[in-house]
């Protein structure tokens, strides 16, 4: 099919013009290492509250364990999520997922498209929601999730949250097989770009990294040093005694708890938690999420009465 | 007699609610109509991934008039109660009648409720059921508090009678019934509206949506079938699987693709699960060979390629999958080529549970027992313990991993790749079974060994830290492995006594857990302490092995601990200990277990309470015996005779403070009755006595039961409490001999009736 993009950033430069035109904020990714575009504020925090909220963006995120040093066809332990968040949900939200899809080159006429259950859960966030996953022609292209609860908060309205893992759509739509080899920009470009070539390196440097190198005694420290100053954060008086102003900082103190969630991570990689400890981490991570949400609700865009 | 049709239409429901969720909607709203004084002649729900449709046929067109009296308080009664009436009964205070009564005036509500029209009644019922749903999980979307499994876009709620077809009006947080619905999302996305069930459901055809899910479910096993056989093929049946993938379609089409030649190697059974796991394929067979060579799958589109594209992608996606399960093949191969260490070495850090060690500590545990059950099974002692000890190395292995379900055939795949022997292979994947009462039991020697073994210890085990089943709460499963180790022996008609094994696997447990023991006696340490003649400490710092070395004769302790057993075995009644606290739990799975073939209660009591009681196959097999015994009428009334002469010697024996039990003599015999007894007993004795000894039960027990005739005749004819105290005693002494004759086979007074 001519309308078919011919590289990994025309599927995501086609994604943002579709839900620009839906009325989306185009956000750009946030600038922490986080594992999912969940964690992006723009979704944890703007999908609580009362205030009606709709953004899309690219997140690059990290899962460090499915390091597989550029080698694997598609595990990557750097990769693209893109990531839609709509509240309220809109009634036909399921109609303008199918119309980012046609927008991608997938004609539903001559595909199998299926929503097929998946129930989403954040044990790190203390966050559920129902939903589907979207299979194509029996692959998975997205995650559509109806969010429930955020922090342990209720979410009231709710969110309707997409998520694209992007390699694998584009591999999908391009027929690639292997993820290095899939064009990263126009095959015809005078400078054409593969996306190995701008990745396949950073895979080893990082898997290397990720399983064996990591200091896991700095590690441990940072996490304890980011759960203290999230901490710390909070419990600042919400007045600020310069300006006179109340100023909760939800924000800076949610950096740190994503900051401890990927310092998690990458301890995990390192193969230095137990079982038993892994569970005890995860309720640490959720207890900061949770606190920041608390948090959160009381701003002004949680909100909270100006 | 108007017809009901109700739709609910919504985003996609999960497939395995969908039944239920029809049968609930069925149920909610069938039962409302008629608690409201309605009526129907039939009612059938359907459910597809976006409805849940209900047609109820010949509904009365409206309740009757209903007319009610309540008697209330007397006039003058306290303010406080004539109020609290009215309020009960929904009236006014001038809406009373006051009437006459015995006891003075009372007052009267005379409530009058007028019929309701259909209508009326399917508005108010519908609205309830939506609400009050039985989703398993539901959620609430956009900015409503509406819950409901998923988003919910419309209704049809529509009664159809004579006059035509009209809309129960109902407006559910803004979703207004109607009369409209929609077809296939992509084929027939459009709305149309619909005038009854039987247009609702021709119109759905028509719009690419087929109502009944087993109609679709026929469909897909029909074309798969049919696709299969015209390539001399032939389908996997999975009913699982058929039923859940008509409920991820609304308009099935099959399509049948090829495995990639790369991975026809793999096992069966591996292609199979993955293909059904990860894809909700059906596995393509060669009815000769059994090997899997192709895949159906289930696409919910038709399209101009026929389906082309959509195989292809399939096909595609398929391909990554079984790359993933060849790696994981193709390295577990080389791991266990090599001998498996690494896996048996990574158990170790596998915790069973946090109380009881990891599962490298249980599979030595269960190794050391398997070779002490292997002989009486019939199985090599050192086949056995080798068995056991990789019976569950594939735990360890990428692929279980992967696919759990997969553990135990994966073992016996990677012992016969290792070039174990074949009754190790087989005994990886036997040892455990049986899962479930239709499981089929084991029968190789070896794996019969691994199996008990394995069952065994994890009873002890969670005997040991004290975590039993509790009602109905049996977190790990262990009224199952009791059934499972009943099913084994029964099955394989091995005779043992169960105790020797109990007392062997409980050791180590006891070793590493301080104080387990009974509250009503010393603990297991101490009689583990006091059975061998050693003292704790030194006894526990030690395998059991280990400390057979530890005494001047080693034959010793194997000596002592079988006098302690054959002690537990003699007196079921003895010493209350932990031990026999899990001996009773296997008696009482048993008598489940034989309740359910027809075997009374009261008749395994009876044989429970005799001596060898561990030995569950002889224990059955004179329940068995005493059964049909008692079947009979001899038998029967043998019992009457039984409980007539213990009756009495118990009551003789209480009032004079003595046992008889000197043995009665003939020659004090004056009746021909009595003379009579004397020889049948002599007769029976002769009878029951090497019966017994040969475990023949069914010889011993109508060597009893024909007793059945003297007994009886003894009773009709000779008084016992005769006024001479030499023939009293006699006579009470004889009385002593059939109850220890008939004792001898089983506790006769447990018999009920």
């Amino acid at each position: 099919m001519s309308d078919k993009p011919r590289s990994f950033q025309e599927i995501i430069l086609r994604l943002q013009t579709y839900w620009a035109a839906k009325g989306c904020a185009i956000l750009q990714p946030y600038d922490m290492e986080v594992g999912a575009g969940t964690f992006h504020p723009a979704t944890t925090l703007r999908a609580l509250g009362t205030n009606h909220w709709a953004a899309a963006y690219v997140q690059p995120s990290r899962r460090p364990t499915d390091g597989r040093y550029g080698e694997n066809p598609n595990r990557l332990q750097h990769y693209y999520q893109y990531q839609v968040l709509i509240k309220p949900s809109p009634p036909d939200l399921q109609e303008l997922y199918l119309g980012s899809l046609k927008a991608i080159g997938i004609d539903a006429t001559i595909h199998d498209i299926r929503f097929v259950e998946d129930d989403w859960e954040s044990p790190t966030l203390g966050a559920w929601g129902l939903g589907w996953e979207v299979w194509c022609d029996g692959m998975e292209v997205s995650q559509f999730t109806y969010f429930q609860q955020v922090g342990g908060h209720d979410c009231k309205p709710v969110s309707g949250e997409l998520t694209y893992g992007l390699e694998r759509l584009a591999m999908y739509v391009r027929g690639v097989d292997h993820v290095m080899d899939m064009p990263f920009n126009d095959p015809d470009a005078p400078i054409a770009l593969k996306y190995g070539d701008v990745f396949r390196q950073t895979e080893q440097e990082y898997s290397r990294w990720n399983f064996d190198v990591a200091d896991t005694d700095v590690l441990l420290q940072h996490f304890l040093d980011a759960e203290a100053e999230c901490q710390r954060i909070l419990d600042a008086p919400a007045t600020d005694p310069k300006t006179g102003k109340q100023i909760i900082m939800a924000h800076p103190a949610y950096d740190q708890c994503i900051k401890a969630s990927h310092v998690f991570n990458l301890l995990d990689a390192r193969g230095v938690i137990s079982v038993t400890e892994r569970q005890a981490y995860i309720g640490r991570v959720r207890a900061l999420a949770k606190a920041c949400a608390d948090a959160f609700v009381q701003t002004e865009a949680g909100g909270a009465a100006a | 007699m108007p017809d009901l049709l109700i739709e609910l239409f919504s985003e996609e429901i999960p497939a395995r609610m969908q039944s239920k969720a029809a049968e609930d909607l069925r149920k909610l709203v069938t039962d409302g109509l008629v608690e409201a004084g309605l009526t129907y002649a039939g009612a059938a729900a359907f459910s597809t991934p976006r409805r849940l449709a209900l047609s109820v046929e010949g509904l009365t067109a409206e309740s009757k008039a209903v007319r009610e009296e309540r008697r209330g308080p007397k006039v003058g009664a306290p303010e406080k109660a004539v109020e609290g009436f009215l309020r009960g009964a929904g009236v006014a205070m001038e809406d009373l009648e006051i009437r006459d009564d015995k006891k003075g005036q009372v007052y009267f509500a005379v409530i009058e409720k007028p019929g309701r029209t259909a209508a009326e009644i399917v508005a108010e019922v519908l609205e309830k059921t939506i609400r009050n749903f039985p989703w398993p999980k539901s959620m609430r979307w956009g900015t409503g508090t509406l819950k409901w499994v998923r988003p919910l876009h419309s209704i049809i709620c529509l009664l159809v009678d004579e006059a035509g077809a009209e809309v129960v009006p109902l407006d559910i947080d803004g979703i207004s019934s109607g009369a409209t619905t929609r077809g296939h999302r992509f084929l027939a996305p459009d709305a149309f509206s619909v005038a009854s069930f039987d247009d609702y459901e021709a119109k759905l055809k028509r719009a690419k949506v087929i109502l009944r899910a087993d109609e679709r479910a026929e469909v897909i096993w029909n074309d798969a079938t049919n696709q299969a056989f015209a390539l001399g093929l032939e389908v996997v049946e999975d009913k699982g699987l058929l039923a859940e993938v008509a409920g991820l379609v609304e308009w099935p089409v099959v399509l049948i693709g090829q495995i990639g030649e790369d991975f026809l190697g793999l096992p069966p059974e591996v292609l199979q699960t993955s293909m059904k796991e990860h894809q909700k394929f059906f596995s393509v067979k060669k009815p000769k060979t059994g090997r899997i060579e192709r895949f159906v799958t289930v696409a919910n589109m038709e399209t101009a390629d026929h389906g082309a594209t959509i195989l292809a992608g399939n096909q595609k996606v398929l391909s990554a999958r079984l790359s993933d399960a060849k790696f994981f093949w193709e390295n577990d191969l080389r791991v266990a080529k090599a001998g498996m260490e690494p896996w048996l070495e990574s158990l170790g850090n596998v915790t069973f549970h946090n109380k009881l060690g990891s599962q490298k500590d249980r599979i030595e545990r269960i190794a050391a027992l398997a070779r002490e059950i292997a002989p009486s099974v019939g199985a090599d002692p050192d086949l056995a313990e080798q068995a056991a000890k990789v019976a569950k190395a594939d735990l360890s292995s990428e692929m279980v991993y992967e696919f759990p379900e997969l553990q135990g055939l994966m073992g016996r795949y990677y012992a016969e790749a290792a070039g174990l022997p074949a009754e190790i292979a087989a005994a990886c994947q036997e040892h455990y079974s049986p899962l479930g009462p239709s499981d089929d039991v084991p029968t190789a020697p070896v794996s019969v060994a691994v199996a008990l073994a394995d069952k065994i210890d994890t009873l002890t085990g969670f005997w040991a830290i004290d975590e039993k089943p509790t009602g109905s709460k049996d977190p790990f499963a262990l009224r199952r492995a009791a059934l499972g180790v009943i099913r084994l022996v029964l099955e394989n008609d091995i005779g043992f006594g169960l105790l020797q094994f109990l007392i062997r696997a409980f050791f180590p447990h006891v070793k590493t857990r301080d104080g387990v023991g009974d509250e009503r006696g010393p603990s297991l340490r101490q009689q583990y302490s006091n059975a061998t003649g050693i003292d704790e400490e030194t006894l526990f710092s030690l395998e059991l092995d280990e400390a057979r070395k530890k005494l001047p004769n080693p034959e010793d302790l194997t000596s002592r601990i079988d006098a302690w057993i054959d002690q537990l075995r003699s007196d079921p009644a003895s010493d209350p200990n932990v031990i026999k606290d899990l001996l009773s739990f296997f008696h009482d799975r048993l008598k489940v277990f034989l309740r359910d073939k027809g075997i009374r209660h009261d008749i395994i009591d009876a044989c429970i309470a005799m001596p060898g009681n561990d030995d569950l196959t002889l224990l059955v097999k004179r329940a068995e015996a005493l059964a049909e015994t008692l079947a009979t009428d001899d038998g029967e009334n043998l019992i009457q005779g039984f409980k007539r002469a213990n009756n009495i010697l118990t009551q003789a024996e209480e009032k004079d403070g003595v046992e008889y039990s000197y043995g009665a003599d003939i020659k004090f015999a004056e009746e021909q009755a009595e003379e009579d007894l004397f020889a049948a007993l002599d007769a029976a004795e002769a009878k029951i006595t090497p019966a017994m000894q040969a475990e023949d039960f069914g010889a011993a027990m109508s060597a009893m039961a024909a007793l059945r005739g003297p007994i009886d005749a003894f009773f009709t004819d000779v008084q016992v409490n005769a006024d001479s105290e030499i023939l009293r005693r006699n006579r009470l002494n004889l009385l002593s001999r059939i109850r220890n004759i008939c004792l001898s086979v089983a506790d006769l007074t447990k018999i009920e009736g």
